[in-house]
């Protein structure tokens, strides 16, 4: 009795150690890697969705808040644990460089003409063109605010400010509040004074500021009133707009614009079933469905051509929208970073 | 007798086999790759070896001579690592911004097979005229370096070598560090004062009324950080719960600044923390006799002074431990002063955070971790002098 009992328990411990010990071998499903909230929730009913269903397999999927670290530490492991990574500009050419991503197999893709030139890399595919701009909640505040010089102006706007936390959006929105013209912005942050004058211009509004970090937070700022403007991505105002009903603004001149893109770490053990996922992302029929839940560009100009006219007014690639608008130069940042975020702490500290 | 002994012993040693396997994979280990990330510096030598070479014959005046720029472009030539380059450039453009697209182009064009004829570096790319930039690399070549040390405490060494401060407003980790240990102190001292007098109640009633206080104390441990960080957010924010009662209670006119500044934090961390503060404090309570404070009382305390000479001293060792505990985990902190705190509340380990994970420089996020854990170190040697040490109020 009690010998069976024990066989049999030593049987299934046994068998759990088996059926542990294949999995371990057996290889990962697909993982994709996008930076969450409702962004990621559209992503997941229009792409991870359908491509699992097509695929017959399951896709696997994280969220992260950017930062070449964590690529590189993935890479340098050996075999990473995600396979296709959505990424910003600045880890698209940061991680090109240092060889973190495999090189893109274009002719999967219909060919680099078919899409905007910014989002062709040989290291990624376009995923969005978004955007960063002055946003507002058109119920509380009314007069709207029409420029980041309006957003320095606590006379006329009293109350709190959102902001990123970090150099990188702020020291260009601040230029632009100091009268910089937009096209301007890279050449005057080039010069040392440039960053000297940035810097000045933001220990106007520093008292006034709250930081935020990851793309979500902006929008409680706001909705809780505790701040009356902030800076926050654009199509996560719209999607918001849509699921709760909020009617907040979002100011376009000023605003800058990026592009991120699709990419594939270096020896993913899911290298073709990755590429067949950023081509399925990336057919038009498929990314047309995506600025119905959040706003962002499509970089594939035929499905960007098919947008209807409703959903295309609120996309940064809008004409209406582009005009006045900047794009962000990811080189003055991967240059940059390092030093401006230290300098960039020592403000805050003061 | 004595091999009987030895056998046991040896015998005691395997059963703890598991446990020091367990302490060099995961403790020893990643502390030596910290400590040596923050001090080697290998990666110019090993990656361009030819201008390491002809570099260390250059005096430093005005620009290196010709042989060094050969060597370079020889160099990126036959450089194969794509990932060991992107190494060299991340710790060239640490020392010096721009590096990076300097070295980008510059290997693209020398690579570029139409450009086989001798190529003038300068006419390249005009940094190459500066020569701040051949300094920096001329800096690499040394195979340890003490400049991330300095830089975790904002100095560096100037041009003749001799270690000097940042200049002002360029760096601010000193003072981050020391408010890191300022707010876990201040965050310890609430947990004390809070979870003192909670433990000596949950230790002091039984039955259900026990279980509903430990429940209070565990529920909040078993929820997420994150969670419980957010609902602070919801509590303290100007129209939030708390500002709300007061001002319909007309306790203030106007909304009391609750939240992002360092009394959020405070208030954030306290709370999350409480729980390592409570449970040695009970632990130790619960082996105290419960006929003490009788016995104290018999020979004439009033219920003041028992406590003051019997219970406290008794609860000593788990004030001290549930300190200890809360301490050291408050200066590991960043979550919760990211989402709390203001402008001057970010933690230490938010500045690793950033150069672990977002600009991949781990020879200086390794050298803020040694400095830390240095610092830390030291507070808790001095804690264990102070822990032993009887005069302690009076125990």
């Amino acid at each position: 009795m009690n010998t069976a009992k024990m066989l049999s328990v030593a049987g299934c411990v046994s068998a759990l150690l088996i059926g542990w010990s294949v999995q371990a071998v057996q290889a990962r499903d697909l993982t994709v890697v996008s930076w969450g909230g409702n962004y990621q929730d559209a992503q997941r009913k229009i792409y991870f969705e359908p491509f699992s269903r097509k695929a017959g397999k399951p896709v696997l999927e994280e969220s992260w808040d950017g930062g070449i670290g964590v690529l590189a530490a993935k890479v340098k492991a050996g075999t990473p644990n995600w396979d296709v990574v959505q990424v910003e500009a600045e880890e698209l050419a940061l991680g090109c460089a240092d060889g973190f991503y495999e090189k893109i197999d274009w002719s999967k893709l219909g060919g680099k003409d078919k899409f905007l030139p910014a989002a062709v890399d040989d290291c990624g595919v376009g995923a969005i063109v978004w955007s960063t701009a002055l946003s507002y909640d058109a119920n509380r505040l009314k007069e709207a605010p029409k420029s980041w010089a309006d957003f320095w102006d606590v006379n006329k706007f009293p109350g709190k400010r959102g902001f990123r936390r970090g150099p990188k959006y702020a020291l260009e929105f601040a230029l632009m509040a100091d009268g910089v013209p937009p096209a301007d912005v890279y050449k005057m942050l080039a010069t040392p004074e440039g960053i000297d004058r940035a810097f000045k211009k933001l220990d106007q509004l520093k008292p006034h500021i709250v930081w935020w970090e990851s793309g979500a937070q902006p929008l409680q700022l706001l909705a809780s009133g505790e701040v009356v403007m902030t800076t926050a991505y654009n199509g996560r105002i719209s999607g918001i707009n849509k699921t709760e009903g909020k009617n907040f603004k979002v100011v376009w001149p000023g605003s800058l614009y990026a592009i991120d893109s699709w990419v594939i770490l270096k020896d993913s053990p899911n290298k073709e079933q990755a590429m067949d996922f950023i081509a399925f992302v990336s057919q038009p029929e498929n990314q047309v469905k995506l600025p119905e839940y959040i706003a962002y560009g499509l970089p594939n100009k035929d499905a960007a051509a098919k947008v209807p006219a409703d959903l295309q007014k609120d996309l940064p690639t809008a004409p209406e929208n582009l005009s006045g608008a900047v794009a962000l130069d990811a080189d003055f940042w991967i240059d940059n970073i390092e030093e401006l975020n230290k300098r960039f702490n020592a403000w805050l500290a003061q | 007798m004595s091999r009987a002994s030895a056998r046991e012993r040896m015998g005691a040693l395997l059963l703890i086999v598991p446990l020091l396997a367990f302490l060099a994979v995961f403790f020893l280990w990643p502390l030596w790759t910290m400590v040596r990330a923050s001090v080697v510096d290998n990666t110019v030598s090993r990656v361009l070896p030819r201008t390491a070479a002809a570099i260390v014959s250059w005096d430093g005046q005005g620009l290196p001579p010709a042989q060094v720029h050969k060597a370079l472009i020889e160099d990126l030539r036959q450089a194969e690592d794509q990932q060991a380059l992107g190494e060299t450039v991340r710790r060239l453009n640490s020392a010096v911004s721009g590096f990076r697209t300097l070295l980008t182009r510059t290997t693209n064009a020398v690579r570029d097979e139409t450009n086989s004829g001798a190529i003038d570096l300068g006419d390249l790319d005009r940094r190459w005229k500066e020569p701040r930039f051949w300094l920096a690399l001329r800096e690499a070549v040394p195979p340890y370096t003490d400049r991330n040390l300095l830089a975790a405490v904002d100095m560096k060494r100037d041009a003749g070598g001799a270690i000097v401060s940042e200049d002002p407003g360029a760096s601010a980790n000193r003072l981050i560090m020391f408010r890191t240990f300022l707010v876990a102190a201040i965050v310890t001292l609430a947990c004390a004062t809070i979870g003192l007098p909670y433990a000596m109640l949950a230790a002091a009633v039984t039955g259900w009324k026990r279980t509903v206080l430990l429940l209070a104390v565990l529920v909040p441990l078993w929820t997420s950080l994150l969670v419980r960080t957010t609902a602070w957010f919801v509590l303290l924010q100007n129209e939030g719960l708390i500002n709300g009662a007061l001002q319909v209670l007309g306790i203030t006119d106007g909304p009391l600044p609750l939240i992002f500044n360092r009394v959020g934090v405070v208030i954030a961390m306290t709370h999350v923390l409480l729980p390592f503060m409570v449970l040695p404090i009970y632990s130790v309570l619960l082996s105290v006799p419960r006929n003490l404070m009788q016995a104290a009382a018999s020979m004439g305390a009033g219920p003041l002074r028992a406590f003051w000479r019997v219970l406290l001293p008794l609860s000593l060792p788990g004030l001290m431990s549930g300190s200890l505990l809360v301490y050291m985990v408050a200066i590991g902190y960043y979550i919760t002063p990211a989402l709390v705190g203001g402008a001057n509340d970010q933690m230490i380990s938010s500045v690793i955070a950033f150069y672990a994970l977002g600009t991949a420089n781990w020879g200086l996020a390794g050298a803020l971790g040694v400095i830390l854990l240095l610092v830390t170190m030291i507070l808790y040697f001095i804690y264990g002098r102070l822990s032993k040490s009887p005069q302690l109020l009076g125990a």
